[in-house]
C-alpha cells in the first residue's frame, strides 16, 4: 500500500542539518501556550492542531476567539490566510501523480500541505523516481505533523513557564526558517523573482487591504515573475 | 470570547482543508510541464514571500511588540548566517530566538 522504503525516507527528513524540527517544533509550542491562555482544553489544542496543522490558519483563529468574531468571520479571516495553500497543493501535486498509485493517498496527504513540508519536499522530488514520490511524500508528511501535535502538548503543559521573552524568541524562529528555505531556494530566475516581488508586494498591499495582502500581493507578484521568466526562457 | 471551541476548530480545519482539497483536484488535469504549472509554481513561492514578509513587517501578536528595527537586523543576521555555516538551517533558527530575546532585553 504504502512502501515503506521511501515512506521512512520521507521521515527522516526531519534529522540533519536541514531539519524542519526546531522551527515548527518553535511555533507549535507557542501555539500550544496560546490555546491554553485563551482556554482550549488539552484535548482541543491536540485536536486543532490534528485538524488544521497549518500555523497561519491557527493564529487566525486564536485571534478571531479573542476578539468575539462570529463562524463566518473566522471562516473567511481563515480561508483567506489559508488560500496560498491552493497554489502550493497545485504547484507539488502534479510532480507527485503516477497512474499506479490510488488516488485516495492524493486526497489524503494533501492535509499535510504546510509550508515547511512543502519547501521540504521542493527541494527533494528530484532525488525520487515519480512512481514512489508520494509514499516519500506522505513520509514527510506525517513526520511533520507528528512534530507539530507533539509540540503542541509540549507547549500547552510548559505554558506556565514560558514567559513573554522565551515566546517573543519562539515566535522569531518560524519566519526566519522560511525566510532562510526561500532564500536557499532562489535557483532560477522565475522563482528568486517570484520570492523577491512577492516580499516587496506582500507588505506594499497591507495599505490597500490589511486582510487581502498576502493574495493580492502573492497573485501580482507571481504573475508578473512568470512572464518575465517565460519571455526569458524563449 | 466565542463559545464554542470544538465548532471553532471544525470551521478553522475545514477553512484551511478547503483549500488543500482544491488544489489535489485541480491537480489531477495539470501536467507538470504545462504553462498553468509553471505560473502556479511562480503563484505558490509569491505567496509564501508574501506571507512571511508581512509577518516579519507587519507582525501580529508578541512579534508586534519588538522594534521594527530590531525585527529586520535580525532577519538579516540571520540569513548571513544561514551562507556562512553552507546554508544550515538549525543554527540561524536558533540564533535568531536568542539574539531577538537579547535585543528585546537590552536594547
Amino acid at each position: 500500500m504504502i512502501d515503506s522504503k521511501y515512506f521512512l525516507k520521507g521521515f527522516a527528513s526531519i534529522r540533519g542539518i536541514r531539519s524542519p524540527a526546531i522551527a515548527l517544533g518553535a511555533s507549535f509550542i507557542a501555539i500550544g501556550a496560546l490555546l491554553k491562555n485563551i482556554g482550549f482544553t488539552i484535548q482541543e489544542s491536540i485536536f486543532s492542531t490534528f485538524l488544521t496543522y497549518a500555523l497561519p490558519g491557527s493564529l487566525v483563529m486564536a485571534e478571531s476567539m479573542i476578539i468575539g468574531a462570529s463562524l463566518i468571520n473566522i471562516f473567511i479571516a481563515v480561508w483567506l490566510v489559508n488560500a496560498r495553500l491552493y497554489p502550493m497543493t497545485v504547484s507539488l501535486m502534479p510532480l507527485l501523480m503516477h497512474k499506479s498509485q490510488p488516488k485516495w493517498k492524493y486526497y489524503l496527504s494533501c492535509h499535510f500541505i504546510a509550508v515547511s513540508s512543502w519547501l521540504i519536499m521542493k527541494d527533494n522530488y528530484e532525488q525520487i523516481n515519480k512512481q514512489s514520490r508520494i509514499d516519500f511524500w506522505i513520509g514527510i508528511g506525517v513526520a511533520t505533523w507528528s512534530v507539530a501535535i507533539f509540540s503542541t502538548v509540549i507547549g500547552y503543559l510548559a505554558s506556565d513557564f514560558l514567559n513573554e521573552d522565551v515566546l517573543i524568541g519562539l515566535a522569531i524562529i518560524n519566519p526566519i526558517y522560511f525566510t532562510c528555505m526561500m532564500v536557499g531556494a532562489m535557483k532560477t530566475i522565475k522563482i528568486s523573482l517570484s520570492i523577491i516581488l512577492g516580499a516587496v508586494l506582500g507588505p506594499a498591499f497591507y495599505f490597500v487591504s490589511p486582510e487581502w495582502c498576502i493574495l493580492f500581493g502573492g497573485i501580482t507578484a507571481g504573475t508578473v515573475a512568470f512572464l518575465i521568466g517565460e519571455i526569458n526562457d524563449k | 470570547m466565542t463559545s464554542n471551541i470544538v465548532l471553532v476548530i471544525l470551521i478553522t480545519s475545514f477553512a484551511t482543508f478547503l483549500s488543500r482539497f482544491l488544489g489535489v483536484l485541480s491537480s489531477e488535469n495539470i501536467k507538470e510541464t504545462s504553462k498553468i504549472f509553471r505560473w502556479f509554481n511562480c503563484l505558490a513561492y509569491s505567496t509564501l514571500a508574501a506571507l512571511i514578509a508581512k509577518i516579519v513587517i507587519f507582525p501580529s501578536g508578541l512579534l508586534s511588540e519588538v522594534d521594527y528595527f530590531v525585527r529586520i537586523i535580525v532577519v538579516i543576521l540571520s540569513i548571513g548566517l544561514f551562507f556562512i555555516t553552507k546554508k544550515n538551517l538549525v543554527y540561524p533558527t536558533i540564533f535568531s530566538a536568542i539574539i531577538l530575546s537579547l535585543f528585546n532585553s537590552y536594547l
